[in-house]
Parts: C-alpha cells; structure tokens; sequence
C-alpha cells in the first residue's frame, strides 16, 4: 500500500518522494556539494550580482544596494568618449596578431615534434620548451624589460652591427609586436601538449595504407595526419576567437607605461588604472561588463556556426 | 614506438628530400632550444659575473665575466626580498592545502552520476569557466569580506579552480565502480571511500593538480597587486617586479625601498639577475616532476574531459 502511494498515473514515483529519497541517500554528498558551491557563490555570482554598480553611481560609503541607479549614463559615456575606440582597436588587434602568428606556431610545432625519429631526442626539445610556461610573468617580463633596454643585449647586438639603439618600450610602434612574440616565446611549446596528445590518436594503420598508396611524407602529413587533428584545432579555434575581445592585465601592466598607451592600453588595464587605482569603480565596472558580454557573445556565436558547418562544438 | 618501428620496413628506405627534411628539422630544433634557454643562460652568467667587466662587455655572453656571488650575497641581505619568500610559502602551502581539499571534495560530488541535481551542480561551476563579474566588482566583495590586506586574498578568491576539478572528476570516474562498490558492502562512508579507495588510485593525477596550484601559488602577483596594502605583505613576485621593472607606473616608489642608499649601478644590475635565478630555482626543481605527471595524469583527463 505504501507503494502505491507515491506512484503516479504512469506508474513512476513522484518527483517529491524521488526528491526526498535523493536526499535521504545522498544527505552528506550535498553537504558537501553546499560548502564547495558556496565557494562559488560569494566569489564567482556575488561578483556577477555586483556587476549591477555599471547601472548604479556606486559609493563605497553607500554600498552596491544603497548607490544610486543611474541606468545606462555610464555606457553612454563609453560610446561618446574618445578612449574607448583606443581600448577596443588595441584589444582587438593583439588578439589578431596572437590568432595569426600564436594560434598555428603550436600546430606547426606539434607537427614537426611529431617527425622528429629519435623518441630521446624529441623528449628532450619538449622538456626544454615547456619551462618557459612555467617561470611567472614577471620573471618574464623582466627579463624582457632588461634585454630590450636602451643599453639591453638587444641593443648591444644593434649596436655592434652599425645600428643605432631602439628604446623598444618606450615606442608604441614596437609594443604589440613584443607583447605578442615574446607570448609565443613563453608558450608555444606547452601549447604543442594538446595537439601531440591528438596525433598520438591518429591510426598508424591510415598512414601505411596513404604510403602504399605512394605518398610522400608531406602528403602523409596533409592528406592524413593533419585532418586527424582537424577536431581538436576546431576546438582550440573556437575557444580562442572567444577570446578575442580578451586580453589579460598582467603582462600589459608589467610592459606598458604613458607613453606607449598609444597601442598597449587594452580594456583590463584601463579598468585597472581607471578603475581600481584612480576609483572610478561604477565607469569601469561598465568597460569590464562590456567586455564580458561581448566575449561571451563571441563564443557562442562561434560555437553555434562551427555546429552548423562542422559539427563540431563545446556544447 | 610500434608506429615508427612499423614506418620503417613499410616505407622502405628513407628518399633525399626526407633524409634532408629530417636533417633540417633537427637542426630547427636545435636552434629552438637555443632560443628558449639561452636568456635564462645569459641571466645566470650576468648574475655571477664581475659587474664592472659585464658593463662594458658588449653583445652575447658566452661565459660568466669573471666570478663573484656578490648579487647572491645582496639577496640574502635584501629584507624586502626575504619577506617576500616568507609570504610565498605561506601562500603556497597553506593555499595549496586548502585549494586541494576543496577540489578533492567537489570533484568527488562531481563524479556522483546518481545524483538528482547532479546537473545543476556541474552546471553552476561549469559556468563560471565562460562568465565572471569582472575585477571590480570582485575587488567590492572582497573588500566587503574584510579580506583586503591579509594574506587569506591570496587564498580564497581562487580556491577552487573548475578546470582541475573537471581534470579530477574524469580521473575519479575511471576508477572501476568495483573497488568502490566493496568498500561499500564492508560498510564505508562518502568520506572513507574517497580517502581510503578512490584517492590512492588517482595519485599520480593528484600530484600533478597539486603542483599545478603550487606553480600558480609561487608565480602569482596580480591579487596581491590589488588587495595587499602593506609592504611586508608583499609575495616574492610583487617585490621582484619593483626590483625588475622599476621604471613602470607606481612600481617606480615602492621599488626604491629595496635598494640601500648610496648602491651603485652595477650593485643594482647585480641584484637584478640574482634575484631572477633565486626566484626560478623552485620552479626549475619541481619541474621535472611536472614534466613526469601531466603526461600520465593531466593530459588524460583532458582530453576525456
């Protein structure tokens, strides 16, 4: 009789006593669950929730509920000021020269690892390549800032050919062309890891049948090899094109300085310097909700067309 | 390696224009392991060379100019840089402590397919992987949290990493439902079936989420950038880059603490390279462990993941 009770008409349990069982079996795991899950409450969606000071003229004295809304004054000022193309052109463009010159250095890299005939060799480029991604940014960056110095060793080497100094940093010409080299520098070596991973899944037997067939070992490469790889380059694509209104403030704010603004200042670290160093919290907060908006935008918008056209997607 | 073994009988001899590709290829990589080590090799010599050779030295170094441990000497006496390791290691371990335990037991609910709201649960972390409130706002709750200032800033907003609890959560489901189901039967709880059988089986991918969190530990500046106030709260990272990159924006006041008054250029100069090599040495001896796991532990579950 007791049975009977919490079927329904189709003969399957209710959702209520399916809930409570859930719970009765499951108590602790939610326990669980609940602590880990606020983690992500108060620093992942609370953050998310404060995102509503880009609406409101926030006062720290105030708080995010006690601000005043002022509706959309803020995004109307982005689009009137003159700054704000600035940040978005020079966003954008490192994420161009990044998609162009980053974005296949890896594949290629991962291609020619895998051509190489000794295994003990090839373990030892990989070893060697992947450290740099490893030492911190500012190490790096460092570094970076002492070789490209007016009285640097890439000056000392200009210099010993006949050429007069360049101070790299301090010319806006320059800047992107070292933000985005010295990035392939650093990672273009850890980058190969996830596509050897996917050339060690392509079938050796699709290989010997393309050299019976007489190919070469180019037209191995193109005809067979590349393709088994095509999924994960898909992937890898779509991710980064939803990066690419995306540009960390880190290594920005470690290279940059006024009188490279011209080309170096990004949307991170214009809501850094303007926002969280000269306190205009409610301004900044509406670049930095733009800025999510449109990334998040991207990345859906690529992944549902890699769908259609691939079949390939995130989700 | 079958499929090069295999390779070689199947495509007879190797023709010239392979021979030759092969050669450059080698050559290529050569040269790209150059690149990558040579500016760590040059930071080594210059930081145990005699500065006043090294100033006027002009080009590549081949060899250390001389010898001193001077730069070596004047990080140790440098406060500044002293502290720095102090908080680091405090950073470290105790975040990485902390940062594992929580990973450990999320992945574990993660893993739980049975789960009515296991959906929803993958669903909020998942979530946070595309979206997130931005640095201001996350600046307001930590603010609001009291948290400015302590060292528990360094800790908290990243406790959890959702990327290595889905990298852990691939490797808790591989375990055989088995071991878990006898554990069961002989009357084990949650915690003693992830302590005591899920947990020894996914060491080696444990160990490679851990030194990720360590590595990201040792090498992190921006949180403290922005919620640390106090000099003698400064990770190692924050006090390098005063010391490395002096001439940028505000790092300009707070790195001339660093320096006695009255040391030279060369001093400087010194101090700079040594304090590179100092704060690379951790990282380049735990790096072969890395190296040794994220082949057998990471990269397994990343790609299922």
């Amino acid at each position: 009789m007791k049975g009977e009770k919490v079927m329904n008409y189709l003969g399957k349990r209710s959702l209520k006593y399916r809930i409570v069982r859930d719970f009765k079996t499951n108590y602790f795991i939610y326990i669980l669950a609940l602590i880990c899950l606020s983690y992500y409450f108060i620093f992942c969606y609370a953050p998310m929730g404060g995102v509503l000071i880009a609406f409101k003229n926030y006062k720290p004295t105030k708080g995010i509920w006690g601000s005043q809304w002022v509706g959309f004054k803020y995004f109307e000022q982005i689009f009137s000021s003159y700054f704000i193309v600035r940040l978005f052109r020079n966003t954008l463009l490192i994420n161009v020269y990044d998609l162009l010159f980053g974005f296949p250095a890896p594949i290629i890299l991962a291609l020619l690892f895998n051509e190489l005939t000794s295994t003990k060799f090839r373990r030892v480029v990989q070893t060697v390549t992947y450290l740099p991604h490893f030492i911190s940014q500012v190490v790096i960056c460092g570094i970076i800032v002492t070789f490209l110095s007016g009285d640097g060793l890439v000056n000392q080497i200009l210099n010993m050919l006949g050429k007069e100094s360049v101070i790299f940093l301090q010319n806006p010409r320059y800047f992107r062309t070292i933000y985005v080299g010295s990035g392939i520098w650093q990672n273009v070596g850890y980058g190969t890891i996830l596509y050897l991973a996917a050339l060690s899944n392509v079938d050796p037997q699709l290989l010997d049948a393309a050299a019976i067939d007489g190919c070469n070992r180019f037209m191995r490469v193109w005809h067979v090899t590349l393709p088994g790889i095509t999924p994960t380059i898909i992937i890898m694509l779509i991710l980064r094109i939803g990066n690419m209104m995306n540009v960390g403030f880190e290594k920005i704010i470690l290279l940059y300085n006024p009188s490279t603004y011209e080309t170096a200042d990004v949307l991170s670290s214009f809501v850094y310097r303007y926002g969280l160093l000269e306190g205009n919290f409610s301004y900044s907060t509406a670049v930095g909700l733009l800025n999510s908006v449109i990334n998040f935008t991207l990345l859906v918008a690529v992944n549902y067309i890699s769908r259609r056209v691939s079949e390939i997607s995130l989700w | 390696m079958s499929k090069k073994g295999s390779s070689n009988w199947m495509y007879g001899r190797r023709s010239l224009g392979s021979k030759i590709f092969d050669t450059f290829n080698v050559l290529f990589m050569i040269i790209l392991m150059i690149i990558t080590i040579y500016p760590f090799l040059y930071v080594l010599f210059a930081s145990v060379s005699n500065p006043l050779l090294l100033m006027s030295h002009q080009g590549i170094l081949w060899k250390p100019l001389g010898f001193t441990l001077k730069g070596y000497m004047l990080v140790l006496r440098n406060a500044g840089i002293k502290n720095g390791f102090l908080v680091t290691f405090f950073v470290v371990i105790v975040g990485t402590a902390c940062n594992m335990i929580f990973s450990l037991l999320f992945s574990y609910v993660l893993s739980r397919r049975n789960l009515m709201w296991h959906s929803v649960i993958t669903l909020l972390a998942v979530f946070t992987m595309f979206f997130n409130g931005g640095m201001i706002p996350t600046y307001i709750i930590v603010r609001d949290l009291g948290l400015i200032d302590s060292l528990w800033s360094l800790i908290l907003p990243g406790l959890i990493s959702t990327y290595n609890v889905i990298i852990l959560r691939t490797a808790l489901r591989s375990v055989p439902a088995e071991l878990e189901e006898s554990a069961k039967l002989d009357g084990a709880g949650d915690l003693r079936i992830l302590v005591s059988v899920l947990i020894p089986v996914i060491v080696p991918t444990i160990a490679a989420i851990t030194l990720f969190y360590m590595v990201g530990h040792w090498n992190a500046w921006s949180n403290a950038l922005i919620y640390i106030k106090t000099p003698t709260k400064f990770p190692l990272q924050l006090v390098l880059r005063s010391i490395l990159i002096r001439n940028q924006t505000e790092g300009a006041m707070s790195g001339e603490a660093y320096y006695a008054p009255g040391e030279d250029y060369a001093a400087r100069m010194l101090l700079k390279y040594s304090t590179v090599i100092v704060s690379i040495i951790p990282i380049v001896c735990v790096y072969p462990f890395i190296q040794k796991y994220f082949t057998t532990g990471v990269m397994i579950g990343a790609i299922k993941g």
